[in-house]
């Protein structure tokens, strides 16, 4: 069984998209689900995020940021081949039900992770204001789509290249001093923009969700390498999340447990590791 | 006129100190020659004492005395109407326990070696004899089976050769559950799994990887929506239990599911070649006392370790893995740190773990269970240099299908309520068996109640 990438367009210079054919999924998943890839019998299990699913094509749509070697690999795949594995929909989805008034914001490649969120939340009728935050202007990616499902969008840059220079949270305190009384707060991004949002919505006492990124393996619950400590209890991401309540994640633990693998994962990239020679792609 | 030598012959092995430093089979198998003298040992009782510990009924002194007349194919046969899987039995079975406990000759002297002429006529059939399965006729129903460990694939197997439709789901990329992910490459090959898995693939099993029943697809849905007749549960005890000390989150700390996983199902010990990496420090502790312990600790000997502990809270009289184990990981330099028990774990500034505290433990008063409780020695902690950790003391099972599947009951450990016999759930057509029943057991045990449900299926359906 080999699932057939469908369409492949690239976003920015590090980030791409692909659409998998994979129709059992597309029939289940929910915003803030993810699944679990191996690209080929070589290949390690990697988690991505749904971005976006379309049940009558049974397709999910997921976007890679290159950063070292499985989403190096991926990104030599072509529209029209396929990859070996493709599981899920994992994790629970996001509660998204009864929010009348939500900031979404996503930093960097979690801007592709939140935009089913917004989507959905938009669809339910929620006033959505979406937040989100790239290096400079030409990382920036689904301005567009996001435009259409959100009542108010602001695009940020760290070097103010489009324009409006400052980081989420800045964009996110100004909004929030303007008078803005969100209800919810749902950031997704590199953990420290999470962190950072979450001591800022922390202030004013707003409710806030991350989506917690940790290290996986299996992705249902049976090893327990992406547990984070979240309330003082010792959760596992794949199963109880990835979703979890911000202000109760121990996040320099996760912080430290996000480099674990730091040492192996560079030894993987080195030349000589590549893929491209030894393929038996699906 | 049988062989009245007092000895089993004994199993050819790697020498320990070769061995510590490959994944290869520790054990090489018997030849042809001591193969058919072993089978001479066998007194072919008439009351056949030893297929009343054999869990799946194998017709043990008949498969033997066709060994003891070279007729290997024929003993192969003869096994394999009644075990799927003779090959990983006779590798994996605590045949000490079971068939080889009841054996005559074992009153006075050793048993027959029964697991390791299993084992032999098993690899012989693969090397020598070309497989010509036949597909059975199908009689129109259709059973799904969830989760292709030892017991799924059992159900399957026997189900397929009464002419059932079976598909077999399972979450992973690849068969075989706990043979795959947990059970290492030098116990178990995985061409071997792999080659039985195939066995049942070519008697018309459809196996459907990257499926997780409870996500992708609802135990309600296979009835309602794809219209399977029954359903069996075999989906084991996979979640991890970890002990709740202070700083069981640093880094280098595993449960013993990642760690072999990492190494097994996703062939770590070849990292870079293969892309997931596993770290291994020089000082690992690995805590507990069973088969998995003893698997964690001979891989992480393997992977280049200098010290690998064994921290258990018994004595070894308690250590519930097979003796077998625990003599092959002494010979391989595994130090067993008996009656000391963690009770927290200390890392550096950049969270990884750095040292364990352990405390010493005497055993005081037999408990329910009846074995002896371990009592801690107040003032006895000492902290040990330690850069792994693998916990290696149990798993419960996965919440996730009773999680999502209305009407089945299960008790207060997780596992689903089934009768012994039929495996019946308390959920219409519903069957489960093996771990996800009993809590985590053996292979074997696995395999009887796959049998058995088969059994129960078949006389259901057919009613």
């Amino acid at each position: 069984m080999a699932y057939k990438i469908v369409k492949k367009e690239v976003l920015n210079p590090q980030i791409f998209l692909m659409e998998v054919e994979a129709p059992l999924i597309a029939k289940k998943a929910e915003p803030g689900q993810f699944i679990i890839l191996r690209i080929d019998e070589y290949g390690e299990r990697v988690p991505f995020t749904i971005a976006d699913f379309d049940r009558k094509k049974g397709t999910v749509t997921i976007i890679v940021q290159i950063v070292g070697k499985t989403t190096k690999d991926l990104a030599q795949v072509s529209e029209g081949e396929s990859i070996l594995d493709f599981a899920g929909p994992l994790g629970v989805p996001t509660p998204l039900e009864g929010l009348k008034k939500v900031a979404v914001i996503g930093g960097g490649l979690g801007t592709a992770i939140a935009y089913p969120q917004a989507k959905k939340l938009h669809s339910l009728g929620a006033d959505v204001t979406v937040i989100t935050g790239f290096r400079n202007k030409d990382l920036v990616i689904l301005e567009d789509e996001l435009k259409k499902v959100s009542n108010k969008l602001i695009v940020a840059t760290d070097d103010g290249s489009n324009g409006n220079q400052g980081f989420v949270t800045d964009m996110l305190k100004k909004e929030i001093e303007s008078g803005e009384k969100f209800d919810e707060v749902i950031a997704i991004g590199p953990l420290v923009m999470m962190k950072f949002v979450c001591q800022l919505t922390k202030q004013y006492d707003i409710p806030t969700t991350v989506s917690m990124n940790p290290v996986m393996i299996d992705g249902t619950g049976m090893c327990g390498g992406c547990r984070i400590t979240v309330g003082g209890e010792t959760k596992f991401a794949c199963v109880d999340g990835p979703d979890f309540d911000g202000h109760k994640v121990d996040w320099d633990s996760a912080l430290k447990r996000g480099k674990m693998f730091k040492d192996y994962e560079e030894k993987s990239c080195e030349d000589g590791h590549c893929r491209i020679g030894r393929t038996n792609r699906a | 006129m049988p062989n009245m030598r007092l000895d089993k012959n004994p199993m050819p092995e790697q020498c320990p100190n070769v061995r510590n430093k490959n994944f290869l089979e520790v054990t090489t198998g018997y030849t042809e020659e001591m193969a058919i003298d072993e089978a001479q040992r066998c007194l072919n009782c008439k009351h056949k004492p030893c297929m009343q510990g054999c869990p799946v009924s194998v017709k043990i002194p008949e498969f033997i005395a066709f060994i003891a007349e070279g007729e290997f194919e024929k003993a192969y046969q003869k096994i394999k109407e009644t075990n799927a899987l003779p090959a990983v039995c006779g590798r994996v079975c605590p045949q000490e326990k079971q068939c080889e406990s009841k054996c005559v000759r074992g009153i006075k002297g050793e048993s027959v070696g029964i697991g390791r002429l299993e084992r032999f006529v098993a690899d012989w059939h693969m090397k020598n004899v070309e497989e010509k399965i036949e597909k059975p006729v199908h009689n129109g129903k259709k059973v799904a089976v969830v989760g292709s460990g030892p017991s799924g694939l059992t159900v399957a197997g026997d189900l397929a050769k009464r002419g059932y439709e079976v598909t077999v789901y399972e979450a992973f990329h690849t068969a075989g559950g706990v043979l795959m992910y947990g059970i290492p490459e030098f116990r178990l090959p995985k061409d071997i799994v792999q080659k039985e898995i195939a066995n049942l693939k070519d008697m018309g099993v459809d196996i459907q990887t990257n499926v997780i029943i409870g996500k992708t697809i609802m135990v309600d849905e296979l009835f309602d929506e794809m219209g399977y007749d029954a359903v069996y549960i075999g989906s084991g005890a996979g979640l991890p239990s970890f002990m709740g000390l202070e700083g069981e989150s640093l880094n280098g700390v595993y449960s013993a599911n990642e760690f072999l996983t990492r190494i097994n199902l996703m062939k770590g010990y070849k990292f870079p070649e293969y892309d997931t990496p596993v770290y291994v420090g020089k000082n690992v502790a690995v805590l507990g006392g069973g088969n998995v312990a003893m698997d964690a600790a001979r891989s992480a000997k393997r992977l280049g370790a200098d010290n690998v502990y064994i921290v258990y809270r018994r004595g070894k009289e308690e250590l519930p893995a097979r003796a077998e184990e625990v003599m092959h990981a002494e010979e391989e330099g595994i130090i067993f740190k008996l009656l000391q028990n963690p009770t927290k774990f200390v890392g550096n500034e950049d969270g990884w773990v750095t040292g364990m505290e352990v405390i010493k433990m005497e055993l005081g008063e037999p408990d329910a269970s009846g074995r002896r409780r371990p009592v801690p020695i107040e003032g006895s902690e000492e902290l040990l240099d330690i850069d792994t950790v693998v916990v290696a003391i149990g798993q419960t099972p996965n919440p996730l299908i009773r999680k999502t599947t209305k009407g089945l009951d299960t008790n207060q450990r997780g596992c689903i309520i089934a009768n012994e016999e039929t495996g019946k759930t308390s959920k219409d057509h519903v069957y489960a068996g093996g771990d996800v029943v009993t809590g985590a057991a053996t292979v074997i045990l696995a395999m009887g109640a796959g049998k058995a449900a088969a059994e129960a299926i078949d006389k259901e359906l057919n009613r």
